[in-house]
């Protein structure tokens, strides 16, 4: 009979040298199995004298934990195996593109107009719109442009037939709005607004922002600190801003507003001005008791120095390789 | 307006550079469009008077002029004008010098005579767009002076963008008095001598419509020299006015125009017949203009008549029948107060704009009148001699405005500006702009001269005190808003959030024109044009859209074109409907797709994109507001969309939008090859959405039950799932379709559908018995209505 030494050392390389989970059950049948070589010699523990019994019997027990280790250890490393083999026939490319559909965009239009909706309301301003076909009254002669003035010759006009018109600017809002709900008010306007104008720097139609606040001593120092706060959360930078005098039938005093731009160039970005009381009075506000002001930003403009677009025509070509740069 | 700043300068000089002038210029409401330099580059030019004029000797129209810089020798010049004499002043360039156009001088021989320099137009000086001739200097120029010092050039054109409030600016002598007041440096008035009658002889006028003409002065001057030419100062400032000079009697006008801001009219006398008398034009009457354009008068147009009818509109051209020319010798000068009233829109209203009317327009002052005929018949003496009647001033006080008394508070000040200005810089400011103030308990009466016809209230005055005290140093300061918070509406999606799906589902926004081509409005809306614009860009751009998709499908086609092989756009927008009277603006949103439902890819194939497609893009979008079950899709018949692939989108009985694939009859308008399928809807009714109510989820498994019939081709998908539904609706939670197939094994006419059930009791497990029974009534009902069979 071979020493038990002999018996643990072939069992230990049988062990090794299966290469699969059947081999390794093969193994352990021959060596731990009912049939088995090991276990055969404890049957035969019996047949020592019962002095010598304890030792052997120790002995061959560490012998078969021993081997049932080494069988476990060898049935893990196979299992570990096999799957790294599986998983490495599943490997896919990751630099394939992902399945479906992509993701579209927004006009730059509308991203410069949804940018300034939420600053403005942000700051407690109500968001509010008109009809774009509108009545003299509520384009002009409410908002202090009486007939025949030669302001109105500066708004290239499209009429209907027996008078009614595509508002000019967003301003009738602010008439219908002081009308509606009275003051105090804090709105902005946007919009789409039209002027019988085509070139390079015109498109027939075009949007507006407009902005109005009326109230109890409401000043001009309050329009400059809203609209330098807002151009410069606009921007996301420190701006500075140079208040022009101007003129608007439906403002006064007025003023221009320019921001200092690259190489030192003022450019030109919105109208302003205190709400003129002949305006408050044809909305049917005291203007003894209530003051306000009133401001008109064109967001293609906006837009085109936000975004960098030379011409503004690109933005009613609606090329989408232009297009898809704002997504 | 362009005037010339060395013109300005005679009448305000304050210490400021050009640049510096412009900016303050600018940022007192006067923007500065262009700074344009005249006269540059001239150095090197000189007075040089002409001694002899001699035939050259090989060419005709060539002569050999002998002339004088003042140095000690004559110069020999060859010389083409016409118009060289001897004993003329003339620019001359000697070799060495380099003209404003580039070109440099050099000694040369033209055809065999030694040429020493050039006699120079005014062209070749970029002193003018055309010429007949070298320029005559007057005879007084110093002969050897700069001709830049001598004409004071270089000179800056100031091209001024003035706003239609300050019609008293439209002068040199107005914007004067703004610098005068803007800087503090003094106002000169340049002192004018009245000129002195030499004859007796006048003209009548009758003001027969006071209130279209409460002032009218008018002079006569006789025997005047028709072959005088004007001055080379008075055509200098008129061109750097972008005036040209045409004829002394007219140039007087213009130059005086510019001066003080009163357009004046220049008739030839002899030609005028019987009394002047402005009025309203007449029905039918017709006038010949200056222009030698015919126009029919409107009834509100001011006109100046005489024994022959309209001789002229007031205040915007003269006529032609009365014009000078080269014959008159016997003039009358006219210079009327138009009101405002009575000229705005006028000159519009016959396609004029002119240099009056712009002035007219925006007003002119009320007490000038006289004053502006005395200086262009004074003018006008020095220039061609004559004998002047006496000035003749016809007024109607009662119709001139009024100057009333302005109330100026303190208070008011600080209130709208939110500035507190000292007492003393208000009132200088006010002294300054020529405001007569006194001070009164809570502030001043103010009272404005005649030429600041624009301050008429309160607000004018602050505005001017802004002005003047300047933009840039009133403080800002954040307003407390006393405005309550705004109501955050929970009833209706945001536009923003709709937009924001059909990005996250591949759609690409546009904006497209609310204007389209009426054809194309007709044939995708089926709807005859009501709202028509009079004075459309264009025919494409003349009907406002009843449909968004004209203007889509427009941008689609160019898209095409430029090699876009897979579109998908969107636009929130308005539709306009309904008649001018009463019509509608509804807010839409609208979709157009054409091309693959997917990008190309290796892991999808490349299925071009389906009715399917789409209406899960407007369900997802309809399904930001309410519950799948709200919504219908009811086949129906649309002008735009091919039979069979069209629907009506209903929620709750109400239809919100339409859907459907592009009838191909219209691809062919734009050029469209493919497929495309397209939606809108209704904004408002699409996005209406209740506030959510919670309901209590069940916490008892759900059993599924599948089943598959076969019934009629006709029979459509939600026929058959609300039928299941209504078998049993507290137990069926949800019914979906898993399969439809048509074909071998299924008759012809027939579809079998394979339906999924889910069952849930919300107080109970339920049971297999449970959902036997509500499975065989299933079938039993769809039995029932629509004959179908159970198909194992």
């Amino acid at each position: 009979m071979r020493a038990l030494s002999e018996l643990v050392d072939s069992a230990a390389s049988a062990i090794d040298a299966a290469s699969d989970l059947a081999a390794l059950d093969a193994v352990r049948v021959a060596y731990l199995g009912k049939k088995g070589e090991l276990t055969a010699r404890l049957k035969s523990l019996s047949e020592l004298p019962a002095a010598e019994r304890p030792a052997a019997g120790q002995e061959i027990n560490k012998a078969k934990q021993k081997l049932q280790a080494s069988i476990n250890a060898r049935r893990e490393a196979l299992n570990a195996a096999a799957l790294e083999a599986k998983l490495a026939g599943d490997a896919v490319d990751v630099t394939l593109p992902g399945r479906g559909a992509s993701i579209g965009g927004r006009h730059p239009v509308s991203r410069a107009m949804a940018r300034i909706d939420k600053i403005f309301r942000n700051a407690g301003f109500g968001i509010r719109s008109g009809p774009e076909i509108e009545d003299d009254f509520h384009n002009f002669t409410a908002l202090n442009f009486p007939q025949n003035h030669p302001a109105r010759a500066l708004h290239d006009t499209f009429f209907f037939p027996g008078g009614k018109l595509l508002r000019t600017h967003t301003s009738p809002v602010q008439i219908r709005s002081m009308v509606e709900e009275g003051v105090p008010i804090r709105i902005i306007a946007p919009g789409r607004v039209y002027r019988c104008d085509s070139d390079q720097t015109h498109t027939p139609m075009f949007h507006q922002v407009e902005g109005l606040v009326v109230d109890r001593g409401i000043s001009l120092a309050n329009l400059k600190a809203v609209l330098h706060q807002f151009v410069e959360s606009y921007f996301e930078r420190d701006a500075e801003l140079r208040f022009r005098a101007s003129y608007f039938p439906f403002t006064e005093p007025s003023a221009e507003v320019d921001i200092l731009w690259e190489k030192g160039k003022w450019l030109e970005i919105l109208g302003c001005g205190m709400v003129h009381p002949n305006v408050l009075e044809a909305a049917g506000v005291d203007s003894e008791e209530f003051t306000g002001y009133a401001f008109g930003m064109g967001v293609e403009r906006l837009a085109m120095l936000r975004y960098g677009v030379a011409d503004l025509r690109t933005f009613f070509e609606n090329d989408l390789r232009f297009l898809r740069q704002f997504r | 307006m362009k005037i010339a700043e060395s013109w300005l300068r005679e009448w305000v000089n304050p210490d400021l550079d050009t640049e510096a002038l412009a900016h303050r210029l600018t940022m007192a409401g006067h923007e500065v469009d262009d700074l344009a330099i005249a006269g540059a580059g001239l150095d090197g030019v000189v007075v040089a008077e002409v001694l002899a004029v001699a035939r050259h000797p090989d060419a005709d129209r060539l002569s050999v002029c002998t002339v004088s810089d003042g140095g000690a020798d004559p110069i020999e010049v060859v010389c083409g004008a016409p118009n060289v004499v001897k004993g003329m002043k003339s620019p001359l360039a000697k070799p060495g010098v380099k003209l404003p156009n580039g070109i440099k001088l050099r000694k040369t021989k033209i055809r065999g005579v030694v040429s020493n320099g050039m006699l120079c137009s005014a062209v070749e000086l970029g002193l003018g767009e055309e010429s007949d001739g070298i320029i005559a200097l007057p005879d007084d120029a110093p002969v050897g002076q700069e001709l830049a010092e001598y004409l004071r050039l270089p000179d800056a054109v100031i091209d001024l963008d003035l706003t239609p409030n300050r019609g008293d600016c439209f002068s040199v002598m107005g914007l004067a008095r703004d610098v005068s007041a803007l800087t503090g440096a003094e106002f000169q008035e340049p002192n004018f001598t009245p000129v002195a009658p030499t004859i007796d002889d006048t003209h009548e006028v009758v003001l027969e419509l006071p209130e279209g003409c409460p002032s009218f002065a008018g002079q006569v001057i006789r025997n005047i020299n028709t072959a005088a030419q004007s001055p080379l100062w008075m055509v200098e400032k008129l061109r750097r006015a972008g005036l040209r000079a045409i004829h002394p009697v007219v140039d007087v006008t213009n130059y005086v125009m510019l001066e003080l801001g009163q357009p004046l009219h220049a008739y030839d006398l002899n030609l005028v017949r019987g009394a002047i008398r402005p009025r309203l034009a007449r029905e039918g009457e017709k006038v010949t203009l200056l222009d030698e354009k015919e126009v029919e008068l409107n009834e509100d147009t001011l006109v100046i008549s005489d024994d022959s009818g309209p001789i002229g509109i007031a205040g915007i051209m003269g006529g032609l029948s009365t014009a000078v020319s080269d014959t008159t010798t016997d003039v009358f000068f006219e210079g009327a107060f138009w009101p405002q009233d009575f000229i705005a829109g006028r000159a519009r209203s016959y396609g004029l704009h002119t240099d009056a009317s712009l002035r007219f327009e925006r007003g002119v002052d009320p007490a000038g009148q006289a004053r502006a005929v005395d200086r262009a018949s004074s003018l006008l003496l020095q220039i061609c001699g004559g004998d002047a009647g006496p000035l003749v001033l016809t007024t109607a006080e009662e119709f001139l405005p009024l100057r009333n008394t302005i109330r100026l508070r303190r208070e008011r000040i600080r209130n709208l500006l939110g500035v507190e200005i000292a007492d003393r810089t208000i009132v200088d400011i006010l002294q300054r702009l020529g405001l007569v103030a006194s001070e009164k308990d809570d502030g001043w009466d103010v009272v404005a001269p005649s030429h600041r016809f624009d301050i008429e209230i309160e607000v004018d005055l602050i505005e001017e005190i802004a002005r003047i005290y300047g933009y840039d140093e009133i403080p800002e300061a954040t307003a407390i808003a006393a405005t309550p918070l705004e109501l955050v509406t929970e009833s209706l999606i945001e536009l923003e959030q709709a937009a924001a799906t059909l990005v996250a589902r591949d759609y690409q926004e546009v904006i497209t024109y609310s204007f389209i081509d009426a054809d194309a409005n007709k044939h995708l809306t089926g709807v005859d044009p009501t709202l028509v614009l009079s004075n459309p860009i264009s025919s494409e751009m003349s009907v406002m859209r009843a449909s968004l998709w004209p203007g889509m499908l427009t941008a689609v086609a160019s898209n095409a074109a430029r090699q876009q092989d897979r579109i998908r756009l969107f636009e929130i927008g308005k539709s306009f409907h309904g008649s001018l009277d009463a019509h509608d603006e509804v807010v839409r949103i609208a979709g157009v797709v054409m091309g693959s439902a997917l990008p190309e890819q290796w892991g999808s194939n490349n299925q071009p994109v389906d009715f399917y497609d789409i209406k899960s893009d407007v369900s997802a979008l309809l399904q930001l507001a309410c519950d799948a079950a709200q919504i219908e899709y009811v086949a129906t018949e649309h002008v735009a969309l091919q039979p069979g692939q069209a629907a009506e989108i209903v929620r709750n009985g109400e239809p919100v939008g339409v859907i459907g694939k592009l009838h191909p009859r219209h691809l062919k308008p734009f050029e469209l090859r493919r497929d495309v399928f397209v939606f809108e809807l209704d904004a408002a009714a699409a996005l209406a959405s209740a506030t959510p109510k919670a309901h209590p989820v069940s916490k008892f498994p759900s059993i599924r039950r599948d089943i598959a019939v076969v019934v009629s081709d006709r029979i459509s998908a939600a026929e058959l799932v609300e039928t299941v539904a209504s078998s049993a609706p507290d137990l069926i939670s949800s019914v979906r379709i898993f399969d439809i197939y048509k074909g071998p094994g299924i008759e012809a006419g027939l579809k079998s559908v394979a339906l999924g059930l889910i069952l849930q009791e919300t107080s109970r497990t339920l049971t297999d018995v449970d959902a036997d029974a509500a499975m065989t009534a299933a079938v039993q009902l769809l039995q029932n209505k629509f004959a179908a069979e159970l198909r194992d």
